[in-house]
């Protein structure tokens, strides 16, 4: 299991490829990586993202730890970004392996619903003068419940 | 007995600093809550209401009812938008 917290962008297919490899007992491999969005309003013009150093890498190891409890994983990685990023911009990537998929695909979506509101990170956009910090929604939270 | 407060968000925007240690006889997260309250306008406008908050506990999120009993490291935020 490999969790990385960074500031600085990640190589996505590099990753992909490097992850569970040569593990010939793993059938199944799953990716998910995160982009920026340009908004609801596509005015967005930058999006800084905050975080709680120390809190963050405990609470993702957290989530992955219960992620390997509950499925039959071969191997889990998950890189998150903080700092200021672009509408394009990668976010964040999940990858899980597994011997067979259906194992691998939940674990992906435990992994993603839980970090979305379980991880110390808070979305800032910025358009033009203005600036908010994005809401939770409510609808992440029900999320949570389905596990 | 000292405790390091941290504010993420616009929980620190609010209170306009990211952290500060404080001598408090709080015992429960509650409690703290109040005390800060009393100190200045800004604490009560930031803490007006605790369901759009969540508090941490040494790293690990806890509620506004737990004690403070040993706990060297209290952050307050609002609800968290990781992914």
């Amino acid at each position: 299991m490999r969790i990385v917290v960074q500031e600085q962008p990640f190589d996505f297919a590099a990753e992909a490829t490097a992850f569970a490899k040569g593990r010939t007992d793993l059938g199944a491999v799953i990716t998910f990586q995160g982009i920026v969005r340009a908004g609801d309003t596509g005015d967005m013009e930058r999006m800084v993202i905050e975080h709680y150093p120390g809190m963050t890498e405990k609470a993702l190891q957290k989530i992955a730890d219960e992620a390997l409890t509950r499925w039959n994983l071969g191997d889990v990685l998950v890189i998150h970004r903080y700092g200021e990023m672009r509408a394009g911009d990668q976010i964040m990537m999940v990858a899980t392996a597994s011997r067979h998929r259906k194992d691998a695909f939940e674990a992906a979506e435990y992994l993603m619903d839980y970090l979305k509101s379980r991880a110390p990170f808070w979305k800032k956009e910025y358009a033009g003068e203005g600036s908010a910090w994005v809401a939770a929604k409510d609808e992440d939270e029900d999320a949570l419940s389905r596990w | 007995m000292a405790l390091e407060i941290l504010y993420f968000a616009w929980v620190r925007e609010r209170i306009g600093l990211p952290k500060e240690r404080i001598d408090t006889n709080a015992r429960t997260v509650a409690e703290l809550v109040e005390e800060l309250k009393a100190r200045e306008e800004r604490y009560a406008v930031a803490f007006a209401d605790i369901s759009a908050l969540r508090v941490a506990l040494d790293q690990d999120l806890s509620d506004f009812s737990a004690s403070l009993e040993g706990v060297r490291e209290v952050a307050f935020f609002p609800p968290m938008t990781g992914g």
